[in-house]
């Protein structure tokens, strides 16, 4: 199809996997949020709230996302190559003028984005990392799996923190460039508009950042027990 | 010999219309086996060349640019002229062709003019439909400024930027000819012969500016949009390659050049600031609008700063001379006045070259707001290149040669007297007279290109059977050999002195001797020095590299041999003409500062033969009749 | 007024290659005397006078007009297309805007659609194609209605028009990481795409573009926006937004 061979087609794809995603890491950190105890029953109640949902909805949903996850990965990959081939990489002095860290390196914190995520899936949804902590080996007083006790146990560990905390560098710097870009690839964007669109995206990235990073620091230095 | 450029007769109102039925046809399905080649895609050469490709013929284009986009129309400013009339202020066809006759100081055919005024306003839908973004009003209707003391609001522009918008226009018709496969574009070539068999144009001869390669090309009909030669002068506002090679190369070959000494020279430019200046840039006649021009009364204040110069010691020379006209004065009695002052040693800035236009009494009248809404990009621009703010400090200004009226000899078909060799825009001498309007260059190369070639081209081509001459044919061969000959002559000099140094020297004398004001001695001194300074030429040039590469040099010194010869025709041409009109001045023919016409001995447009390099040209004429515009003297005070 | 300006000394680091499958290296010159008021250009004019004096071969650059508009100036200077210098051709980058000294390096346009031809001479031809795939409206010479029988409103005219000061010199692509050309590409879809004489072509137009650009091996936009900082006429990258927008909705028409 003509729409996915194209330059513009494949961006377009990227962008809108790349939303989805963005808007998974809203939900999912308000979610976790529940850490806090916000939510009768804290992260456990939650988790189990979660996993009671029908297991076709569950798996669906896993389903979409990592079709998003691959798709965004595979033009992701195909893009930033063609892109090499293309560029100025021969100059013998380059100096940007409006190119950022953050911009730059879309391929670099993408990848350690993916590999977090498969750290991640495998420390808290399959949960081989440590399986002396794990919740569902382990259950709370209401008979649902301890999420609260496994997480608390990780992120008392400072290397497991250290890893969680450059995987939300990562995904700072990747959302950074990201989210606006995304509204300059789905063409909502204008003279008038792109400053404001620039300026909360890094906004919104950094409270991300912000939000995800509270976790673990609140546990490892034990406000969080 | 009389020549006739073969105007229809009759009432001016119906000879074009006329003479478009009169013109014959080229069948529809034959047209696809005429060969046409086109020479320079500015707004003459690329209109023509997608107009013809759309017709059906097989056009060849060729630029020496990267691009066809690039050509030099690129640069004009201010604005594009048609007879629409719809501010509703009484502009008609007939008055543009009168002001056209008048401003050319009658020394342009009525025909031609006629035509001109005519198809202008096709040329302003034309470009409309093809999405050239000109000024609009709030309600989406076009708007319309008076433009070089124009009398009417008439001129159509797109912001400071009008050649490059029209220009955009045509390349972008040519590039969908390209596409379509009716049009072959040659970019990077430069045309170094006219192969003529048997007396007919029948094709050209060009060097791949990048291989060096010579390649010759034939074809039914050759037309030349190839611009002007005031680089003769070496500082103008033309861009670096534009030069006189092609239509000298026509000439060398038959073609008659016309009143080459009609130079337009441009009041308002940025002035030179060293030796090394390469070219001068060009500030949109507009400014003159709000801007005034005047120089120190006292020597003693020209190292002053410009504001500390209390009013009553400033000579605001152009309101004195010229009460009625004032600033708006045209170009030519403009520029003139501003050379005067600085002849009388009032000049500023470096060489005083140079006098002021000062915007402080409209700043202080409407605001600098305002003027920055109105010229913010010309004052960037000349902040840019002098570091002067405009705004605080006057601007400094001089005239700078800027347009050539002359050119190859046409008769009303664009036809030169080569038959087959066609000559379109500034390269042609037909409608601007001795003296071009301002916005008139951009609406007479989109008419010749658009409007008049498509129709006059055919009329010639039914009478040809087409392909009769193939580039196999052994005069292409002999004029492939010419030019290499020509080619490896100045590699074989081996001189001393640059390419560069030469050109400065002949720009100097051109300058010096045949600008702005002419006089009969100082045509003789350059009579004299040019033949002199051409042998030092061939003599004493250094060209390095070789000719089967990418080698600037070697182009510029092959324009500078063919300015070499061009500008003593130049000179000659003004020494000839002894009266001033238009862009000729001819200091010993004037009336208390104001240009003397003799139409008794010089109503016509003088032709000229080469005759061989450093032989005398043969001149012809051709008699101008005025039956429409009365013969009037040009009064602007 | 300054007569007699003060001279400047640079050092220059020049890319020089004999033809596009020579190696190419870099050379170092020296501009002597080179005073404010000389432009970028006028100041290379020198030094190659002076090689053309000492027997060596003058550095080959592109350029024409020297007043910013034909777009014929290809230069990357110190890292940055047409020196960096706000709303500025080479032509028009003048040497007071350097210090007496300073070591400047110059190199050619440098991404995959354009191919160097000589020293600082690239092929551009590939932005002539983009043009050839349609960014025009099909017209024909004569036939058309009258200008004011288009009502163009002054906004769209406007936007048109700031679309259509590209003066197609190729400096976004030289600035872009990727070697892309959708600043050049997105203006010319956009100057057509918001005035009513465009529309009608306007789908096909985006699409044919967007595909003449890929052909022609231009790379992707990251959305860096290093384009609009290279561009020397300010293009807005709204105009890559709004050629994304079309080409979607060219999806559906």
């Amino acid at each position: 199809m003509q729409f996915l061979k194209s330059s513009i087609g494949r961006k377009v794809l990227m962008a809108i996997t790349g939303f989805s995603m963005f808007l998974f890491a809203i939900t999912h950190l308000l979610g976790n949020s529940s850490i806090f105890g916000w939510l009768p029953g804290g992260i456990n109640a939650y988790a189990h709230h979660l996993h009671s949902m029908p297991s076709p909805v569950i798996w669906g949903f896993r389903l979409v996302l990592l079709v998003f996850v691959c798709i965004h990965i595979w033009f992701g990959i195909q893009l930033t190559i063609e892109n090499r081939a293309g560029g100025s990489q021969q100059y013998a002095v380059k100096a940007f003028q409006k190119v950022t860290f953050a911009s730059d390196n879309m391929i670099w914190t993408g990848l350690l984005i993916l590999a977090f995520i498969l750290y991640h899936l495998a420390h808290f949804t399959f949960q081989v990392v440590s399986p002396e902590t794990a919740a569902l080996s382990n259950l709370d007083v209401s008979g649902n799996p301890n999420v609260m006790g496994m997480v608390v146990a990780a992120f008392q560990n400072i290397g497991i923190t250290l890893v969680y905390a450059i995987a939300m560098v990562a995904i700072f710097l990747h959302l950074y460039h990201g989210i606006q870009s995304f509204f300059q690839t789905m063409g909502w964007n204008n003279d008038r508009t792109i400053s404001a669109i620039s300026g909360s995206g890094k906004l919104i990235a950094f409270a991300i950042f912000i939000g995800y990073l509270a976790i673990p620091l609140t546990i490892l230095v034990r406000i969080l027990k | 010999m009389i020549l006739d450029g073969k105007c229809p007769t009759g009432p001016i109102q119906q000879t074009w219309d006329k003479h478009r039925f009169d013109l014959k046809l080229v069948n529809p399905s034959n047209k696809r086996k005429y060969n046409i080649i086109v020479v320079g895609t500015g707004l003459a050469g690329g209109a023509a060349a997608a107009s013809l490709g759309e017709l059906g013929y097989n056009v060849q284009a060729f630029c020496y640019q990267d691009s066809p986009r690039r050509a030099h129309s690129i640069a004009a400013q201010g604005g594009i002229n048609a007879a629409k009339n719809y501010p509703n202020d009484g502009d008609s066809i007939y008055r543009l062709f009168y002001d056209t006759i008048k401003g050319g100081d009658f020394r342009a055919r009525e025909a031609d003019v006629w035509r001109l005024a005519q198809v202008s306003n096709n040329i302003i839908d034309q470009c409309v439909a093809q999405g050239v973004p000109f000024a609009r009003d709030y309600a989406g209707y076009l708007d319309n400024r008076s433009f070089g003391g124009a009398q009417v609001s008439r001129t159509f522009y797109a912001r400071g930027q009008t050649g490059q918008q029209l220009l955009l226009g045509a390349y972008s018709a040519l590039s969908r000819q390209i596409k379509l496969g009716t049009v072959k574009m040659y970019e990077r070539r430069e045309m170094l012969d006219l192969v003529v068999v048997d007396g007919v144009a029948r094709g050209i001869t060009v060097r791949n500016l990048i291989t060096g390669k010579l390649e010759s090309y034939a074809a039914d009909a050759v037309c030349l949009a190839t611009g002007g030669y005031v680089n003769v002068f070496y500082l103008s506002t033309n861009a670096m390659g534009c030069s006189v090679t092609a239509i000298w190369k026509a000439h060398r070959k038959g073609a008659y050049l016309a009143n080459p000494c009609y130079t337009q020279i441009h009041p308002t430019c940025i002035p030179q600031a060293g030796e090394y200046q390469s070219k001068l840039t060009l500030m949109s006649e507009s400014l003159r609008n709000d801007g005034r021009c005047w120089v120190p009364k006292n020597k003693a204040d020209l190292n002053k700063h410009p504001n500390d110069i209390p009013e009553e010691d400033r000579d605001y020379y152009l309101e004195r001379k010229y009460p009625s006209f004032g600033n708006l004065a045209p170009r030519d009695i403009a520029s003139r006045a501003a050379k005067e002052q600085c002849d009388d040693g009032r000049g500023v800035g470096p060489g005083g070259r140079g006098v002021y236009l000062d915007f402080a009494s409209a700043i202080k009248r409407v605001g600098e707001d305002t003027i920055r809404e109105r010229y913010g990009n010309l004052f960037e621009m000349y902040e840019k290149i002098t570091a002067e703010d405009g705004y605080k400090r006057p601007m400094r200004m001089y005239p700078a040669p800027h347009y050539s009226m002359g050119g190859l000899w046409v008769d009303y078909n664009l036809m030169s007297n080569i038959p087959g060799l066609f000559v379109l825009g500034e390269a042609n001498f037909s409608v601007h007279g001795a003296n071009r309007l301002g916005a008139s260059a951009l609406m007479q190369g989109l008419a010749d290109g658009y409007f008049v070639i498509p129709y006059t081209i055919g009329g010639y081509l039914a009478g040809v059977k087409p392909g009769q001459v193939t580039s196999e044919h052994p005069e292409f061969r002999k004029s492939e050999e010419d030019v290499k000959n020509s080619v490896n002559r100045l590699f074989d000099i081996k001189g001393k002195k640059t390419v560069f140094e030469f050109m400065r020297e002949l720009g100097g004398l051109m300058w010096e001797n045949c600008g702005m004001a002419r006089s009969k001695e100082s045509l003789e001194i350059n009579l004299k020095r040019i033949p002199e300074l051409r042998e030092e030429f061939w003599k004493n040039v250094k060209v390095s590299g070789t000719g089967s590469e990418l080698n600037q040099q070697l182009e510029n010194a092959g324009r500078t041999a063919d300015f070499f010869e061009f500008a003593e025709l130049l000179c000659r041409d003004a020494h000839h003409r002894n009266e001033s009109c238009g862009g000729h001045f001819r200091v010993e023919y004037q009336d208390a500062g104001e240009a003397q016409r003799d139409d008794v001995n010089f109503a016509y447009a003088a032709a000229w033969e080469f005759k061989g390099t450093g032989k005398e040209p043969e001149l012809h004429k051709e008699p101008l009749k005025f039956e429409n515009v009365h013969l009037a003297v040009r009064s602007y005070k | 007024m300054s007569e007699h300006h003060k001279t400047m000394t640079f050092t220059l680091i020049v890319w020089r290659q004999k033809g596009p499958n020579d190696p190419g290296k870099f050379e170092t010159y020296t501009a002597n005397n080179i005073t404010e008021h000389h432009s970028f250009l006028e100041m290379l004019d020198c030094v190659n006078e002076d090689l053309i004096k000492s027997g060596r071969e003058p550095i080959v650059f592109d350029h024409d007009c020297r007043e910013g508009i034909c777009g014929m100036c290809s230069q990357v200077i110190n890292g940055m297309p047409h020196g960096g210098e706000k709303r500025t051709t080479v032509c028009q980058l003048h040497m007071r805007t350097f210090k007496d000294g300073d070591t400047i390096y110059v190199e050619p346009w440098r991404a995959r659609a354009f191919p160097v031809i000589k020293d600082l001479v690239v092929d551009r031809s590939a932005l002539d194609k983009v043009v050839q795939a349609g960014a025009y409206i099909s017209c024909h010479t004569g036939g058309v209605p009258d200008g004011n029988a288009i009502l163009v409103p002054k906004g769209a005219a406007d936007e048109a028009m700031d679309a259509a000061e590209c003066i197609g010199c190729g400096a976004c692509v030289a600035g872009c990481p990727n070697g892309a050309a959708m600043l050049f590409t997105g203006a010319k879809v956009s100057q057509y795409a918001v005035i009513p004489q465009g529309r009608a072509e306007a789908s096909r137009r985006v699409k044919s573009l967007v595909t003449a650009m890929q052909e022609c091996n231009f790379g992707n936009c990251s959305n860096h926006y290093e384009c609009q900082a290279s561009c020397p006429k300010g293009i807005d990258v709204k105009f890559i937004a709004r050629m994304n927008r079309e080409f979607i909705k060219a999806q559906f028409a």
